[in-house]
């Protein structure tokens, strides 16, 4: 297995801790003159997003988690499993509930999404930074209004709810962000 | 971080190092008008410090190995048992495996020294210097190592059990060896606690550390006559009201080199020149080393030591 020192610990380093897959954010080095050096090291558990703070003696190593990054193709999901396939070698993985719920609201099928996969197995889906996506339920906004204040919750076909203007209608298409979770712009039909 | 092909520019601005050489021309002032005589000792040597948490880099020379120093300390304390009286001098010093933030291998260190002077003379001076630079203004607090410790630990560094010390700073992957050491826990907290808060006003000096933690510092009772500079929560400084008892020096350089051997460490020769010294006779004396790289970023508000230097050790 492979293993990195503390001193080789960088932003973006992916550590296995208590079998746990993180990614190093912050690594600080701190020593006093004459006494035990550490390594103060800030890391995101790849799985819950969960950040947390680890003291390391300097020098000491840590396993380095077998974590892949993809860019795959969503196909459809079954009930249980979110299936996506790898474009380029056509390989197909599947995403279990936990792995994919948050991205699960924004997708439909076809879209391309970052997939994380820890010892080939997929910890998490990124779906694409915006979206655009149908309305499939809102109430009828205000005659008049274009100016977006204020705003109305709406329900999109796959099963998030944004705040839409008033002057957005149930069954237009909107684009969205999947980053903020809000409204960008109506697309003309 | 930086493109293609500019590996070579200088980490540091034109306006630091030139902030740089004003520094350096205002200590050479100040020491010159007190009458300090400025010295330049060897940077390689046949010896090396064999303090417990410094590894020195050596040479790979074929027929004596020759070591960098990590300060220039043992040379100037031979410079005052051959009667230099008061010495100081900028150098560079080497410590292999510190790099950080705050930390270069490569670094540079002001140290002087003062016969009759105890430490908290010394304070007073380093204070007097500072001030006189006008990166820091007075008046300094002094705290001891206990009430520090006290203030921002919430917990007595002497009478402290040691689950409570080691309950403080959770650390992966702690030896057996180390879970039993009480001065493993108390850098610790130091590093992650205490240290961090100091001098976030004015600087502070830390004085009368534990006695396992003397150094090359004289003892008194439970506590060592040493101290350092804290300020923005970073350390400048560390200083002594010197050890000039040869046999204790030796035995103090035995212990550390048996220490390191148990553990694995490199066990480099102590300075067989330095005890002799000491035998012939270093008047009574204090001596600090202050790290002129960290003082110029604070100074100039940088946000690491790296941007203080015409390289770093990525570009040197």
């Amino acid at each position: 297995m492979a293993s990195v020192s503390t001193n080789e610990m960088k932003a973006g380093t992916k550590l296995l801790i208590d079998g746990e897959p993180y990614s190093v954010i912050d690594n600080e080095y701190r020593k006093p003159g004459k006494g035990q050096a550490t390594n103060c090291i800030r890391i995101r558990n790849l799985k819950n997003g969960r950040v947390i703070d680890r003291t390391l003696k300097s020098g000491d190593t840590l396993e380095v988690a077998d974590i892949e990054e993809i860019e795959m193709q969503y196909l459809y999901n079954d009930g249980e499993f979110w299936h996506f396939m790898n474009p380029a070698s056509f390989e197909q993985i599947q995403a279990s509930k936990t792995a994919a719920e948050d991205a699960a609201q924004w997708i439909k099928g076809e879209e391309t999404c970052r997939v994380l996969l820890f010892n080939g197995v997929c910890i998490s889906v990124t779906p694409p930074n915006t979206v655009t996506l149908q309305i499939v339920e809102t109430d009828p906004g205000l005659r008049g209004d274009t100016s977006g204040g204020g705003g109305k919750p709406a329900k999109l076909e796959t099963g998030a709810v944004v705040r839409v203007p008033l002057f957005v209608q149930q069954g237009e298409m909107i684009k969205a962000d999947t980053r903020t979770g809000e409204y960008l712009s109506r697309i003309g039909k | 971080m930086n493109g293609e092909g500019s590996g070579w520019r200088p980490s540091a601005t034109l306006k630091t190092l030139e902030a740089r050489a004003e520094l350096y021309a205002s200590v050479r002032a100040f020491f010159s008008a007190r009458g300090v005589l400025e010295v330049d000792t060897p940077i390689l040597s046949a010896h090396a410090t064999v303090d417990r948490h410094i590894e020195s880099f050596s040479t790979a020379a074929v027929a004596h190995t020759r070591w960098l120093q990590t300060s220039p300390e043992f040379a100037m304390k031979r410079l005052l048992a051959a009667g230099s009286g008061p010495i100081w001098q900028i150098s560079h010093v080497f410590r292999r495996e510190e790099s950080g933030r705050y930390h270069n291998p490569e670094f540079t260190l002001l140290e002087w020294y003062r016969p009759a002077f105890d430490h908290h003379r010394l304070m007073g001076e380093v204070e007097e210097l500072l001030c006189g630079l006008g990166v820091a203004g007075a008046p300094f607090e002094r705290l001891t190592y206990r009430e520090a410790f006290q203030r921002y630990a919430g917990l007595d560094p002497f009478t402290a059990a040691l689950d409570r010390l080691s309950r403080t700073v959770a650390v992966e992957n702690v030896s057996a060896q180390q879970a039993q050491d009480r001065d493993f826990w108390l850098d610790i907290i130091m590093s992650a606690r205490v240290g961090p808060q100091l001098g976030v006003k004015a600087p502070v000096f830390l004085h009368d550390f534990p006695a396992t933690q003397a150094a090359l510092a004289r003892v008194r009772g439970e506590v060592a006559e040493r101290f350092e500079l804290f300020w923005q929560g970073i350390e400048l400084a560390n200083g002594f009201h010197e050890l000039t008892d040869a046999d204790e020096q030796q035995a103090r350089f035995e212990a550390d080199q048996a220490w390191r051997g148990a553990r694995g460490h490199a066990v480099p020769p102590f300075d067989r020149h330095l005890v002799e010294a000491l035998r012939s006779g270093v008047p009574p004396c204090a001596g600090v080393a202050l790290g002129l790289d960290r003082l110029l970023m604070l100074q100039l508000q940088l946000p690491d030591v790296a941007s203080t230097l015409a390289f770093d050790s990525g570009r040197a």
